[in-house]
């Protein structure tokens, strides 16, 4: 049986049935960073609180990745001729944090900005071992 | 007010591709520099270069001369050269320098950079999982800028158009073919709103520059420009950068404001008072905003701007006016550099087959890069 194993941990919450992104809050200058940080970008403070991130949010802007990035440090197994393309873009969660993000969909007649988009996990390689290696992403979400 | 600083003496091996090591390319343009300066290696008494990917610029010494000068290497992104410039520019203003060299040289490999996620403070996931692209960057910065101010991917192709243009003009650039509007927009989309036309690519070249104190400029230089200022800012709070996983959704200014702003106050001047500008063009896009970015424009305006051919050599406010990294390629060291040299070369008349047909006199150079650094100078004769 194939093992999934995260891209990281205290990315996300895993195993779990409605995972989240896992980030830090500073308190004294209300800034969220994620993946989680020891200091504040904008205040310098080391206080933050580990804090669970909204599962949903809206697309603050995108891209679709047309052609096979460099290894390393990509660890995706495509050649040039097995690549498709992937959608890569920025969700904001409330008024939280804006998370960059791969999507479930390449195609640009799918995405628009201020769309409302969801956490998902989704492979994207394999180990020597057969396991699957796995990471979030935000797809669309169906109405 | 600071001194005058001048540059006395301007030198570029081509851009492009190349048989020779960057550190040659490096000390060929430091030759014809001092060659343009009419000064010799031992006139130098400080020197501030740097590459990303070629070498220490302090070893070119036993190349020149082994004349025991201070010899600085710069390391700082993509404003390697801005930052040796501005290095040059502060050891002459006190007083540590009379004459003074900055030099940045480059050869990169081809395709999109590889960059390693630890040395720029991200975690391995991030690479791994197929993120740590500048493309992406570029693409999605410029995706919103659109979305908020209406700017059309005409106006991005335009951009190209006219950087091409230019380079055809000009005998140091990479790219000399001009292109259509369709080749433009019809070419390999890699990283949606940008094609492949639309990107620059990591290339080759050199620049150096030797500059003085103002006062005994007119010894080496009949026509030497000064530097009215050096700046660089590194990026503020709520920036939007390459390779960040996260935004604060309280969005502040790009590190281009507070150096161009910065600059034009050290400098005396504003943006209406320059004659031509080259910005930032990594890709159209980043040319767009940068125009924004820097005050010669609000956002928005660029649109029309544009389409009018405003940015032209022949317009209103000539824009990259040797093709900028589009036509030239970038190689990190030089490119900052190639701006400043291009604008002496414009402000003394000595751009033959490009040079802008309006009296020039003033000048503004823009470079922007990795992770979120900008410098910026105003020059005039």
């Amino acid at each position: 049986m194939t093992t999934q194993i995260p891209v990281a941990e205290e990315l996300f919450t895993w195993p779990s049935d409605s995972p989240q992104l896992i980030g830090t809050r500073f308190p004294e200058s209300g800034v969220t960073t994620f993946p989680q940080s020891k200091s504040c970008p904008k205040s310098g403070s080391e206080n933050g609180e580990r804090v669970l991130l909204p599962r949903i949010g809206t697309l603050w802007s995108w891209t679709v990745q047309g052609f096979l990035p460099k290894s390393p440090p990509y660890a995706g197994k495509e050649t040039a001729k097995t690549f498709k393309p992937y959608g890569v873009g920025y969700i904001q969660l409330g008024n939280e944090v804006i998370v960059e993000s791969r999507l479930t969909t390449a195609e640009a007649s799918e995405l628009k900005i201020g769309m409302d988009m969801e956490l998902v996990i989704i492979p994207y390689s394999t180990d020597d071992d057969g396991n699957e290696l796995i990471t979030y992403a935000f797809a669309p979400v169906k109405k | 007010m600071a001194e005058d600083v001048a540059i006395i003496g301007i030198g570029m091996h081509p851009f492009g591709r190349h048989e020779n090591t960057g550190m040659e390319m490096g000390a060929y343009a430091a030759r014809a520099a001092m060659k343009d300066a009419g000064c010799d290696w031992s006139d130098v008494n400080y020197a501030f270069g740097g590459s990303a990917s070629a070498g220490n610029a302090d070893s070119m010494v036993s190349t020149l001369g082994l004349t025991g000068l201070p010899f600085i290497n710069v390391a700082n992104g993509c404003a390697t050269g801005g930052s040796a410039l501005i290095s040059a520019y502060n050891a002459i203003n006190a007083g540590a320098a009379d004459v003074c060299m900055a030099i940045g040289f480059d050869k990169h490999e081809k395709g999109a950079f590889a960059p390693d996620p630890a040395s720029h403070g991200v975690g391995q996931w991030y690479g791994d999982t197929g993120l740590m692209l500048t493309t992406q960057f570029f693409g999605m910065k410029i995706q919103r800028y659109m979305h908020q101010f209406g700017i059309s991917e005409s106006t991005l192709a335009k951009v190209a158009v006219k950087n091409f243009h230019n380079g055809s003009l000009n005998e140091n650039a990479w790219r000399r073919q001009p292109l259509t509007e369709e080749e433009v927009l019809n070419s390999l989309m890699l990283s949606n709103p940008l094609t492949q036309y639309m990107f620059c690519s990591p290339g080759e070249g050199a620049v150096a520059l030797v500059l003085a104190r103002g006062d005994i400029a007119k010894k080496f230089q009949t026509k030497p420009v000064y530097l009215r200022s050096a700046v660089l800012r590194s990026r503020p709070f709520g920036s939007f950068e390459v390779f960040n996983s996260w935004l604060s959704p309280d969005r502040g200014d790009s590190p281009s404001v507070g150096a161009a702003a910065a600059a034009f106050k050290m400098a005396g001047m504003g943006p209406s008072d320059m004659d031509i500008v080259q910005v930032q063009d990594t890709e159209s896009g980043a040319e767009i905003m940068h125009m924004a970015e820097c005050g010669f424009c609000e956002d928005g305006e660029q649109e029309d701007l544009i389409q009018s051919g405003a940015t032209n050599l022949d317009g209103r406010l000539p824009i990259n006016t040797d093709g900028g990294c589009l036509a030239n390629g970038e190689p990190i060291g030089a490119s900052g550099l190639r701006q400043v040299y291009e604008s002496a070369l414009q402000l003394r008349g000595d751009a033959g087959t490009h040079q802008v047909k309006k009296p020039i006199k003033t000048a503004f150079t823009h470079v922007y890069g990795a992770p979120g650094i900008s410098a910026c100078t105003v020059l005039s004769n």
